[in-house]
């Protein structure tokens, strides 16, 4: 099985870099310290490789199995840099789609004008990548929901897709904005962006940047922090969710496929959120050591108090058995559990698997589901990671409406949409769905 | 890689064209030499002289040697004098000896000469070399026009045809202006301003506090030889040397001399080093690019709305090596103050609709995200617009200096400029005076200054609406409500 990246717009680009790169240090490490035996390790390397990177005829190291797009050049040709100079993987040749003019921050300058100019040159490029794999498990997009090229363009790009290979799975790694500073008319483009992927895409995976942000500083104690310690932050997240992990029924994986099925079982609820366990600095790793029984007792915390890292979890929030729509704590409606690392068998998921965590029209046993992997990951002895469909993917949502609704009250800034060809109700409309979006979650 | 285009107009406009170029080449050689790069392409084009209508040399990988470069800059001016210079002094090589357009007798500070006689009889001409400039680009992003609001040849010819962004930086002109119908001029070219520029920069052209900067700087050089006296923080002598000759406000290490330089040069210089700061985001690599289009997206809500006040920090960086450096920190401050902004006004105080942060260098965006949560609860924000912060984040730092930060603000404190331009206007209109100069002139009648000032009366009044929000609770707007 293999898995086709889209590195749509600047944010893309720098977070797929990053991602290859995080996968292939992981791949690197050495064997002595992976808790494994070698052979092991090779199936798991290997496995790895077939999911990420194809074999190159003309290069000794393998290309990434991605597709680069981007309207202006200087982040694609950075990121191709790095790939080639840290000298185990490469970018394939040719499947990098740039023009000179950006998007601008126009979200429908990116929809509307840029993304159909192109869209045949990125077909073809996916077709090409799709070629090459044995079998296809499916596309990952990366794209924030700020900028115009990002989520114009990777909003337009999905829906080709979707009409392309109908079949074909498809999960949108999105990145959150910060709440302030980055780009003024990000909720819009946010707004307009995720109502789009949402009848197109099988599950978005969403990450904040202020989380992100928080666990740079508070968990992993750095004083400077750059897009390249978020990017990373959010590499660790989403590699430990791709990486192989296997089930007793499965010993090599679930294809994503399945798991986006699992993850993503009703078409109303499409959002997931990811919590790592443990995080920390380097230098603290040395000097920790976890059991299986303390990791998933915080993690459970972390799920029903919604807490994004394990600082600063609000131990006061219980779990109890309410009607629907009711709940105090953040329900959920599936969670996949992967354990990686020393005796990953033996650990105990069974505070898991209680009917009160989700909603009362899913069981547990259809909700939840555990993978491990004996492998250890990242340098962590043990590490946990729980991938849910839950409430709390909509508290960002609520804000960001607000916001662009306040907005649109006043109709700041929207002859821009409409001077590149959307209307007013283009606007409605995706304040409509998005609504429902929120509260079709509030009802979990 | 996209281009730009430059017009210069009229005297004031040539000035600041001259030493925009100058200091573009400067910042152009410290990052590097030789190399025709893309960053360079911006605003130059790299060309094969050995042809009397020289011929661009292919980018390729931008490993080619630069051959010769040529401006990317359109003059035009209805005096030859400055023009003339230009052509005669250092740079003269820079521009393209076809991309000019002069006459001999000038407008006479006279909007109607330039705009209704000049204005149609250069049309096609202009058009034409506004055309041959264009061809040469590979992707034209914008054009940026300069001139002076006070002068005669403002905006007389204002190229609608191209659907690119257009970018003004006018100069308004000070009460202590030497131009008696500078406010009719001023007032009659804004009319076109609002109607057909996509971003207009105004500038002030004696916003006294900056002027009162450019005096310390000058003190300051003379007392303090570069480089030879005081603590020195830096390590070799030569980088003392790069740092002591940093200041915004001088132009050592351009083609210009120092002894050359002219009394308004140091204006000059801050409105160039505007434009080279606003477009280093464009141009050079960065974690967080802004392309210039991204500036308008950003920050003009309103489509008439779209006068931005800029302010540029620090502007005599590292010149004196006896005052402490100043901290990353202490920049972020400055730039909100009020004398640091290009117009007499005070941000501070008035409503922000947008603003956006421009900042170059060794800077993180730790210190962005830290020195916005620390400066937004002074600032007033519009009610739906309480995040209106854009950013964006260049690695290369202006020439000498560790760090810059150039703020471009949507504020309501604009309309200052323009009621003060009103009330010197009506001064003059009250009694007719020196109207008849400008209804001599054929097409020009007494509607076109009242339009005029009906045009600057609406923007004024736009702006004074959303000012009157400042403070009050917002109106609430019940979101959409789902049927269950």
């Amino acid at each position: 099985m293999s898995i086709i990246t889209l590195q749509l717009g600047q944010c893309g680009n720098q977070v797929g870099g990053q991602l290859f790169s995080f996968i292939m240090d992981d791949l690197h490490a050495s064997v002595s310290s992976l808790n494994i035996p070698p052979k092991a390790n090779g199936e798991y390397i290997h496995e790895t490789q077939k999911t990420f990177f194809s074999e190159q005829k003309k290069s000794p190291v393998p290309a990434a199995r991605a597709v680069m797009v981007d309207m202006e050049t200087k982040a694609v040709s950075q990121t191709l840099a790095e790939a080639k100079r840290s000298g185990r993987w490469i970018y394939p040749e040719k499947k990098q789609l740039l023009q000179k003019r950006g998007s601008g921050n126009n979200w429908a300058h990116g929809f509307c004008i840029n993304g159909p100019a192109v869209r045949d040159d990125i077909l073809e490029m996916v077709q090409g990548e799709v070629e090459k794999c044995d079998r296809l498990g499916g596309f990952l997009s990366l794209l924030s929901l700020a900028g115009g090229t990002g989520s114009g363009v990777g909003a337009f790009v999905t829906e080709i897709l979707r009409e392309e290979f109908p079949y074909a799975f498809m999960m949108n790694q999105v990145v959150w904005p910060y709440q302030t500073g980055e780009i003024i008319v990000q909720n819009y483009n946010a707004v307009l962006t995720l109502s789009n992927l949402y009848q197109t895409a099988d599950a978005i995976m969403v990450m904040e940047n202020d989380e992100l942000h928080k666990i740079c500083t508070q968990l992993l104690g750095i004083k400077k922090i750059s897009f390249r310690d978020i990017n990373k932050v959010l590499s660790h997240k989403l590699a430990s969710f791709l990486l192989p992990a296997q089930t007793k029924e499965f010993p090599l994986g679930r294809e994503l496929g399945w798991k986006l099925q699992h993850l993503a079982p009703h078409p109303d609820h499409k959002l997931l959120t990811i919590r790592n366990i443990p995080q920390m600095s380097e230098r603290a790793l040395e000097f920790s050591t976890y059991q299986w029984a303390g990791l998933l007792k915080h993690l459970r915390q972390m799920l029903i108090a919604d807490a994004p890292m394990e600082e600063g979890i609000d131990w006061q929030v219980k779990v109890e058995e309410t009607p629907r729509g009711t709940a105090r704590h953040n329900r959920s409606l599936a969670a996949s559990l992967i354990l990686r690392g020393k005796d990953s068998y033996s650990a105990d998921p069974g505070i898991f698997r209680d009917q009160s965590l989700f909603t009362p029209w899913m069981s547990p046993d259809m909700a939840f589901n555990v993978a491990t992997q004996p492998r250890s990951f990242s340098g962590y002895e043990k590490s946990a990671v729980l991938v849910s469909n839950s409430r709390s993917a909509i508290r960002p949502l609520d804000q960001i409406l607000e916001k662009a609704w306040n907005m649109f009250a006043s109709r700041a800034y929207v002859h821009q949409y409409i001077q590149r060809g959307l209307s007013e109700e283009d606007f409605l409309d995706a304040f409509v769905m998005l609504e429902q979006v929120v509260a079709s979650y509030k009802k979990l | 890689m996209t281009q730009s285009i430059v017009v210069q107009v009229g005297q004031c406009g040539n000035q600041i064209g001259c030493r925009f170029w100058d200091l573009a080449l400067r910042e152009h050689a410290a990052v590097n030499k030789a190399f025709m790069m893309k960053p360079l392409s911006s605003f130059f084009r790299n060309v094969d002289c050995r042809f009397d209508d020289p011929v661009d040399i292919p980018l390729d990988t931008g490993k080619g040697k630069v051959k010769a470069l040529k401006a990317r800059a359109v003059l035009v001016d209805m005096e030859e004098g400055v023009v003339s210079e230009m052509m005669k002094g250092p740079l003269k090589e820079v521009f393209d000896l076809q991309q000019h357009i002069t006459d001999v007798s000038g407008s006479g500070n006279n909007w109607a000469v330039g705009n209704k006689m000049y204005g149609p009889q250069y049309r096609d001409q202009l058009s034409d070399i506004i055309r041959r400039a264009a061809e040469f680009c590979d992707c034209l992003q914008c054009f940026f026009i300069i001139h002076s609001m006070g002068g005669g040849d403002v905006l007389g010819f204002l190229v609608c045809e191209y659907s690119y962004y257009r970018f003004v930086t006018a100069l308004y002109p000070s009460a202590e202006d030497d131009v008696i119908t500078s406010p009719y001029n001023s007032i009659l070219a804004m009319r076109e301003l609002t109607e057909h520029a996509d971003c207009v920069l105004p500038v002030e052209n004696q916003a006294s506090e900056i002027f009162a900067l450019v005096d310390i700087v000058n003190k300051i050089s003379e007392a303090v030889p570069s480089g030879k006296t005081g603590k020195r923080t830096y390590t070799s002598a030569h980088s003392s040397d790069v740092k002591a000759r940093s200041s915004i406000l001088t132009s050592e290490g351009g083609v210009t001399k120092q002894k050359d330089m002219r009394p308004f040069d140091s204006m000059n210089n801050i409105v160039a080093n505007l434009l080279l700061n606003m477009t280093s985001s464009a141009r050079f690599e960065g974690s967080l690019n802004v392309d210039l289009n991204e500036i308008t997206m950003n920050l003009v809500p309103f489509p008439r709305l779209h006068y931005l006040v800029a302010s540029q920090t620090p502007l005599y960086a590292l010149a004196d090596v006896h005052l402490p450096p100043r901290r990353l920190d202490q920049m972020f401050t400055d730039a909100f103050s009020r004398d640091y902004q290009l117009i007499k006004a005070d941000p501070r105080h008035s409503l922000y609709l947008a603003c956006a942060l421009m900042v170059r260098g060794s800077v993180e965006l730790s210190d962005i995200r830290r020195n916005i949560d620390r400066l937004k609860d002074q600032l007033h924000f519009i009610h739906w617009n309480k995040e209106g912060w854009k950013t964006g984040l260049c690695a290369v730092p202006p020439v000498g200096q560790p760090y810059s930060l150039l703020t471009l603000a949507n504020n309501t404190c604009v309309t200052n400029t323009f009621t003060e331009l009103r009330h010197r206007f009506q001064k003059l209109f009250k009694r007719k005076a020196h109207l008849h100069h400008y209804l001599h002139v054929d097409g020009m009648d007494m509607d076109e200054f009242t339009l005029s000032l009906e045009s600057l009366d609406s923007i004024v009044a736009e702006y004074d609406g959303l000012q009157q929000q400042m403070g009050m609770p917002p109106p609430s707007h019940p979101r959409l409500k789902i049927v269950t």
